[in-house]
């Protein structure tokens, strides 16, 4: 039996807020590169959706708090049967929707039951598949029963995809957003920005900001003059790495940098010869050199990694060293294989900066050992149709943002096509197992088997980086999702 | 008068129905498929089934097409896929961004180029033709982007007299709202007046030369009456198709302003739609803008015709 209480909620809460002294400003302009397209975040990927509602609109049973932890949310606890497979969530009690509504088990129900129906467009259906049934117990307490157990039931119910909707505002849900979050959504200039203001009806600690306006700069030279000129206060995913130390030298601004759940990696088409052989894949391993892709593309913001995990993750195993840079070892690797003269593939790049200017300096790097990358920039809608579906590609640099999402090595038609019947049996013991230092022991597992067979390059955790004018307080540093919690932010006195 | 407008007229039909057919077909047989960009990468095939058929993207292509055009001619743009709110509505709330901002940026070139271009047309060979010349010559070579991004470092980053983009709206006033377009429109007008300004100046030079100035000179006219009432006149016709063009131009070419400036306006519109693959958008959007570029022709076709009446009974 697991339970939590509503105090370890508040001294959550409270740590993130820090200790901020009383209230000096009321409204904040938050800028970010990317316009969501709608605002219903169970029913797209884009992260950009989340990035305005998470948190401040939307809540879940459980949420991610800045330092990657799960705490209750809209559940105040719950409690979980001894096999495993029953999750009864007791509810917040006196919640209501922005609208008025009440928030209670049916809503739960509802949100559930939309999200893993046949129809359903949530691009995150995955989470949900292993419910087998949601049954409402009383109007605050709501019982979950899993087909098999499943380790990251708890943490799945915190993605911005699993957010409680209620049944009488889904219709217009795109465009008016109606939550039980410390925000009400506001007005949607489309093109130029988002108004959202504090919720007074709050269940929780009330916001501390009277109203936030979000605005959308994709441009990085705008990104930078719209900081400089103070238009905004805050500009979270800034997109423009070489300008941070002018901020950081500006004793107006202050510079966020955090960490990802980007795992950002030079993907392999594990069928297409001559990446099908793994002396092919350890040679181009060893031809990479990360620091250099890191200090080059990322002006020295990110962390290497070995493997597909987060490094700030407690289970991360630092497995770097096997895939040191070396680039005589990756030519005789190269010799071995088959090909001592190397050989031609292609290299396709999405649009952002980590592609395309890692790819260059990767492309030199191969070349070096002999291998020539012919590089084609792709836009992400052609990325997808050619890369992701057609897997018709040699090589792609690609940041995984979703959080603990090495379970897609476990799928033998994902796009890099990477099949190993003993890694897809070890994640399915991963995902029936609750245990925390058990499953602590099966990711390292799963770490090492993927760096051993290296099956992608793996290049770095993309860093998080934000500007903010120097008064603001309680800025989530780190993405453990993609959100803009703002539920605790102020400014300083 | 009437044939010709009637000439005109049936080429406009012409040109719109050829254009749809172009920017349909063009733009679905691009790779990219709307409803697996907006599921991501995680999505299930069956979800993104669901919502291709939610959007309606299982029909067949040239049904689509006829669907579209239609509804066009019903003045129904159909849905956004990714926005899922009216084509129309979102053209309609980005035009009072795009259309003063091409007027506003018109007007200023226009307020430029005359006066300039007259000027050294009147003082040919001299310092102040150079002078203007030179400037001109400055004006069409910078590029207006580069342009914009300095007019934001003095004005928005150091002198803090303007923000440096984003629209204020016009609900917050008619002046807050000129304000966050001055920069914008100033960047994108003064390239324009530099061209403007040549060609005012040539084809004035052009006209100076004609027989019938030197008769108006003859029958008493002063220099400066010669220039204004038969000088002017007819040297307007270049003009006018040039102003034309810009136009067009202003409001279909300010993509790359709008994204310096972050305004919301149909350039930055068609942007964000391509990358969405939000194909209905994009495809109504061009429409849009192919209709008033061929529209902007045929008021300017009538205005010939207007400032020389020869091409009245022509044709």
């Amino acid at each position: 039996m697991i339970r939590t209480s509503k105090l370890a909620f508040a001294s959550a809460i409270a740590v993130a807020a820090g200790l901020g002294s009383a209230q000096a400003q009321g409204d904040i302009t938050v800028a970010m590169q990317l316009e969501p397209p709608h605002l219903d975040p169970t029913s797209a990927a884009a992260g950009a959706i989340d990035s305005v509602v998470y948190a401040n609109i939307f809540e879940g049973l459980t949420r991610f708090m800045g330092d990657g932890s799960i705490v209750p949310g809209l559940a105040e606890s719950w409690e979980i049967s001894d096999d495993g497979l029953v999750y009864t969530f007791k509810l917040q009690e006196g919640v209501t929707f922005h609208d008025g509504t009440t928030m209670d088990a049916e809503d739960v129900k509802f949100s559930l039951d939309r999200a893993r129906a046949e129809d359903s467009v949530n691009a995150q259906k995955a989470l949900f598949e292993g419910i087998s049934d949601v049954s409402v117990v009383d109007p605050l307490t709501v019982k979950v029963t899993l087909a098999e157990p499943n380790g990251l039931f708890l943490f799945n119910m915190a993605w911005g995809d699993a957010v409680i909707v209620a049944p009488e505002s889904i219709e217009d849900i795109k465009t008016n957003p109606v939550g039980t979050g410390a925000f009400k959504f506001v007005n949607w200039v489309q093109g130029d920005r988002i108004d959202i203001e504090k919720n007074p009806e709050y269940w929780g600690t009330p916001a501390r900001l009277d109203k936030a306006t979000f605005k959308f700069i994709s441009d990085p030279t705008a990104a930078f003059a719209a900081v400089m000129a103070e238009d905004v206060d805050v500009f979270t995913g800034f997109p423009a790495p070489e300008n941070l130390p002018q901020f950081e030298a500006d004793p107006r601004f202050q510079v966020l940098v955090g960490s990802t759940e980007g795992e950002t990696i030079l993907s392999t088409n594990n069928k297409q010869p001559p990446f099908d052989n793994i002396k092919v894949r350890e040679a181009l391993a060893h031809a990479i050199d990360r620091q250099a892709i890191i200090d080059g593309a990322m002006f020295g913001y990110g962390t290497p990694i070995g493997t597909h995990f987060a490094p700030h993750h407690p289970a991360y195993v630092d497995l770097t060293g096997q895939s040191a840079h070396d680039p005589d070892k990756a030519r005789a690797l190269l010799a071995e294989a088959g090909f001592p003269d190397g050989f031609e593939t292609t290299l396709h790049l999405p649009p952002p900066s980590y592609a395309r200017r890692g790819g260059e300096i990767i492309a030199a790097q191969l070349a070096e050992v002999g291998i020539t990358a012919e590089i084609t920039n792709v836009e992400w809608a052609q990325w997808l149709e050619t890369v992701f579906k057609g897997k018709n590609f040699g090589l792609t640099i690609v940041s995984h943002t979703e959080p603990m999402d090495i379970g897609i090595y476990a799928r033998p038609d994902y796009y890099f096509q990477y099949d190993n019947p003993a890694f897809q049996e070890l994640m399915a013991t991963l995902n029936s197992t609750t245990d925390p230092e058990q499953r602590t022991k099966l990711l390292q597992q799963a770490q090492t088997i993927i760096a051993d067979d290296y099956v992608n390059g793996y290049l770095f955790q993309l860093a998080a980086l934000s500007v903010a004018k120097a008064g603001v307080q309680g800025l989530w540093a780190n993405a453990p999702t993609q959100a803009t919690d703002l539920t605790a932010v102020s400014w300083a006195e | 008068m009437l044939r010709y407008t009637l000439k005109r007229l049936l080429s406009l039909f012409l040109s719109l129905a050829v254009a749809s057919l172009v920017i349909f077909f063009v733009i679905e047989v691009a790779p990219g498929d709307p409803a697996s960009f907006m599921l991501g990468i995680n999505a299930q095939p069956d979800t993104v089934a669901a919502l291709r058929a939610e959007l309606g993207l299982d029909v067949p292509k040239w049904q689509r097409y006829l669907d579209w055009v239609g509804g066009m001619l019903a003045g129904d743009f159909g849905t956004s896929y990714t926005y899922r709110t009216p084509v129309a509505d979102m053209i309609g709330e980005r035009l009072w961004v795009s259309l003063p901002l091409a007027l506003y940026a018109l007007t200023l070139s226009t307020l430029i180029a005359f006066p300039a271009g007259i000027y050294a047309a009147s003082r040919r060979g001299k310092p102040g033709d150079i002078a203007v010349m030179g400037a001109t010559q400055l004006g069409v070579a910078i590029p207006n982007f580069w342009f914009a991004m300095m007019l934001v470092l003095v004005f928005a980053i150091n002198l803090h007299w303007f923000s440096a983009g984003g629209f204020a709206g016009w609900d917050a006033g008619l002046w807050a709202g000129m304000r966050s377009l001055t920069l914008p429109a100033i960047s994108l007008a003064l390239p324009q007046a530099a061209i403007l300004a040549r060609v005012m100046r040539s084809s004035l030079l052009d006209i100076l030369g004609e027989d019938f100035m030197r008769t108006a000179r003859a029958k008493g006219l002063s220099r400066r009456q010669a220039l204004w009432r038969h000088g002017v006149r007819n040297a307007l016709i270049p003009v006018l198709t040039i102003i034309g063009l810009q136009f067009s131009f202003l409001l279909a070419g300010s993509i790359i302003i709008e994204q310096v400036f972050y305004l919301p306006g149909l350039g930055r519109l068609v942007f964000q739609s391509i990358s969405s693959r939000d194909l209905i958008v994009v495809e109504s959007v061009v429409m849009l803008l192919v209709f008033s570029v061929i529209t902007v022709n045929f008021i300017v076709d009538l205005a010939y015709a207007l400032v020389d009446p020869r091409l009245r009974s022509r044709t």
